[in-house]
């Protein structure tokens, strides 16, 4: 035995910090899924009959659809019917300002190291909160409004902006689009949404801080972003959830649309349960759809994923570049310790002239993780001198990992470029004892390295969060050498 | 300095350091001579307290303290350090960046205040007009794509910045053209002084014509068979190894 495998050791025994569990009142509905729940879901809520029966269609398609099992990912069956799909902290009454929020749920954020008292906030971020299946409250929103930017969670924008939603709900990823979206259609509880008017720079970044907290409940929320002609936005969001022996279900649906010359920036730092380190037991089962489309002329859409949780992660945040020259990007960093298993990379389609996409994917596998990186590039016919740009390196900690990569490529137009590089390497007991005789410990050595090999995909991240990303990576480490 | 007494140790249940004794003091520059698989990375392996590598018996002390229980990176801090022979390679870690956390490390291990990154650029750019190498290195990951000869000025950069007490220098010289050869031996010479020690490991006379050595010891078989001073040197230049096995 060697000193490493002591350090290793020590550092096993340190938890997964956001695992507390919040004590709060709730409202909860009863397991299982049928229409009934979808029409008190949706009463609850308030909603209009319309996205009811939006709701009902999408349930009557899910129903159709088997869940798909091509990828990657190793787990025991769903049991859909054990699951909540409903839990809300209770309210005292109506929310009309931040002082009348549960000071328990102030408390939770804060502990998450997201104070949502504005004058303790990160300047220039606003922050949207959604704890369970709703938003808590969303910061900065005066301050937004001066420049017409609307965000706000997606009840509420059901509530005051219903054409915006019934012009691009679904429009992205629409409800049959597969298992989980459909499920997603069926039974999203809240979300955010934002809309950035034309020509309008957004002052700052919008971000949604996401809680699991109730047991055996899903989480499934959306997402809508739209950005008119000429506009900007860069939006970051942010995952937690309590330590629970079982798994639990998050199936998000994320929407993006980009108008001509616009951009959205879009971020994730998922860092969800990702399930006992030393049984495997719990975490979180992340299934989720994140597609935008390049509606407009000259738009771009980022993506930029940093996913260290979850127990299971399903995930392929992709670009429809349907205006010409429009551009998509994927910058992604996806760390499998332990028992965690990821399967997760990106689509590109080009349709318009001139479009260009660019993947990086990092992955990081060490115990017993498996990392999976998935990615389409798809340049259509009419797609005139489309370029692609295809890098995914995977490193290797320990023995017992494993990394895989399935790019898919399918090129109809022959302007095409089309790139592809690819690297697997592992960190060497040559490289840690080099570092090691140098006076640096094995655990910084490794985070040393493992941050130089994410160093492209973290600098994509605004400033204030690729420090936390860093942080992160180095907690999610921790005990990764044997 | 350092004290190796009756030192048995190998890798793989496979002896390869057969009871072997060895006293460097303060200030003194001593030069292991011997065949390909002699047992001398072993040997500096075995100070450094690389992984596998099995002490049977024996003792290796620094400066008066029992060592062999302490990790890598104790000894490191404690001031030993090795020049390695096949210097690694580690993509994406800048060299300037690996170089200060390195030294701040020891720094704290002396409970001396860490530098910050501007001071350490000033500090560098003095040490690297030493080994003659230029600040583009500084920029790149540690290693990477560097020559032979880069690699092993990279080493002695590191040592020149680290200030090691005893310093390991595990065959410097190969692979180095006649420039580089005399611009480490110059760094390592003016490096030099009645506080520092340092192991050469080395199989061409010409690298001791540069450092002139206190000792010599020829390693044959896991054993140190003959110790003399530079006339040795010149023994071995002439007649090989063969007349010194037994
Ligand atoms: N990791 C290892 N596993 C097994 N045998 C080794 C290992 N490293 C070195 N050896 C063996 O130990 C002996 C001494 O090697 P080494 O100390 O590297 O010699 P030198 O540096 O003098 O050329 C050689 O026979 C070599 O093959
Ligand atoms: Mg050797």
């Amino acid at each position: 035995m060697s000193k490493n495998t002591q350090i290793i050791d020590k550092a096993i025994e340190k938890e997964y910090e956001y695992g507390f569990t919040t004590d709060i009142e709730q409202e909860t509905i009863a397991p299982g899924l049928n229409k009934d729940v979808i029409r008190l879901i949706s009463s609850k809520k308030d909603e209009p009959q319309w996205l009811l029966d939006w709701r009902l269609k999408a349930y009557d398609q899910w129903l159709k659809m088997d869940e798909p099992d091509w990828s990657k990912l190793n787990f025991s069956q769903i049991d859909f019917q054990s699951i909540s799909y409903y839990a809300a902290p209770k309210p005292k009454k109506k929310l009309s300002s931040l002082d009348e929020v549960d000071p328990e749920l102030l408390d939770t954020y804060k502990k998450l190291g997201i104070p949502l008292e504005e004058q303790k906030m990160l300047a220039n971020v606003a922050v949207d909160a959604v704890f369970d299946s709703v938003s808590v409250t969303t910061t900065f929103k005066e301050e937004l409004q001066k420049h017409g930017v609307i965000f706000c969670s997606f009840s509420e924008a059901v509530k005051n902006h219903p054409n915006i939603i019934k012009k691009y709900l679904g429009s992205v990823v629409p409800t049959t689009d597969n298992y989980f979206a459909a499920l997603n259609s069926a039974v999203f509880s809240d979300g955010s949404f934002v809309y950035i008017p034309k020509n309008v720079r957004c002052p700052m970044e919008l971000s949604t801080y996401f809680r699991i907290n109730a047991a055996n409940t899903g989480q499934f929320e959306r997402t809508l972003i739209v950005a008119e002609e000429q506009s900007h936005v860069s939006y970051l969001e942010g995952c937690t959830a309590p330590m629970r022996d079982e798994n639990q279900l998050h199936a998000a649906v994320v929407e993006l649309v980009a108008h001509k010359d616009a951009e959205i920036k879009y971020s994730t730092v998922q860092n969800w349960y990702p399930g006992n380190p030393k049984t495997g037991k719990g975490g979180i089962y992340n299934f989720v759809t994140k597609r935008g489309t390049c509606v407009g002329d000259n738009s771009k859409i980022s993506w930029t994923q940093v996913e260290t949780g979850s127990a299971l992660t399903w995930k392929y945040p992709s670009c429809i570049l349907k205006g010409d020259n429009s551009v998509g990007e994927f910058y992604s960093v996806a760390l499998s310790n332990n028992f965690q298993q990821a399967d997760t990379g990106t689509k590109m389609i080009h349709i318009g002239k001139n479009t260009k996409s660019t993947i990086i994917s990092k992955g990081i596998s060490a115990g017993k993780g498996q990392n999976t990186y998935r990615g389409g590039v798809k340049i259509m016919k009419a797609a005139e001198n489309a370029r692609n740009y295809s890098q995914c390196d995977s490193i290797l900690i320990g023995e017992e990992c494993g990394a895989h990569t399935f790019p898919y490529i399918d090129v109809r137009n022959p302007s095409a470029q089309m790139e592809h590089e690819a690297s697997t390497s592992r960190i060497g007991e040559d490289q840690l004892f080099y570092c090691n005789q140098r006076g640096i410990s094995t655990e910084d050595a490794v985070s040393m390295i493992v941050n130089g090999f994410c160093k492209e995909v973290f600098n994509e991240l605004p400033m204030e969060f690729a420090v936390e990303a860093q942080k992160l990576m180095e907690v999610s480490l921790e005990g990764s050498v044997g | 300095m350092l004290e190796i007494k009756n030192l048995h140790a190998g890798i793989d249940g496979k002896e390869i350091l057969k009871g072997l004794d060895l006293t460097i003091k303060a200030g003194e520059l001593h030069a292991i001579m011997g065949r390909n698989g002699s047992g001398k990375s072993t040997l500096a392996n075995i100070i450094t307290g690389r992984e596998n590598y099995e002490v049977t018996s024996g003792t290796v002390k620094f400066n008066g303290n029992n060592i062999l229980d302490m990790s890598p990176e104790n000894r490191a801090l404690e001031g030993i350090f090795m020049s390695f022979q096949y210097p690694v390679v580690i993509p994406g870690v800048n060299n300037t960046y690996f170089l200060r956390a390195a030294l701040n490390s020891k720094l704290k291990h002396n409970e001396l205040k860490e530098v910050n990154a501007a001071d350490f650029m000033r500090l560098i750019r003095e040490k690297l007009k030493l080994v003659e190498m230029d600040e583009k290195y500084l920029s790149r990951a540690v290693n990477d794509g560097f020559s032979g000869g880069e690699k092993k000025k990279n080493e002695i950069l590191q040592m020149l910045t680290l200030e090691p007490q005893l310093s390991i220098l595990d065959e410097t010289d190969s692979g180095l053209d006649i420039d580089a050869l005399r611009i480490i031996a110059q760094g390592v010479n003016n490096f030099r002084n009645s506080e520092r020690s340092f192991l050469a490991i080395t199989h061409y006379q010409r690298l001791l014509d540069h450092m002139k050595p206190d000792f010599i010891h020829v390693l044959i078989d896991g054993k140190i068979v003959k110790s003399g001073g530079m006339s040795l040197a010149q023994e071995l230049e002439e007649k090989g190894y063969s007349w010194l096995e037994a």
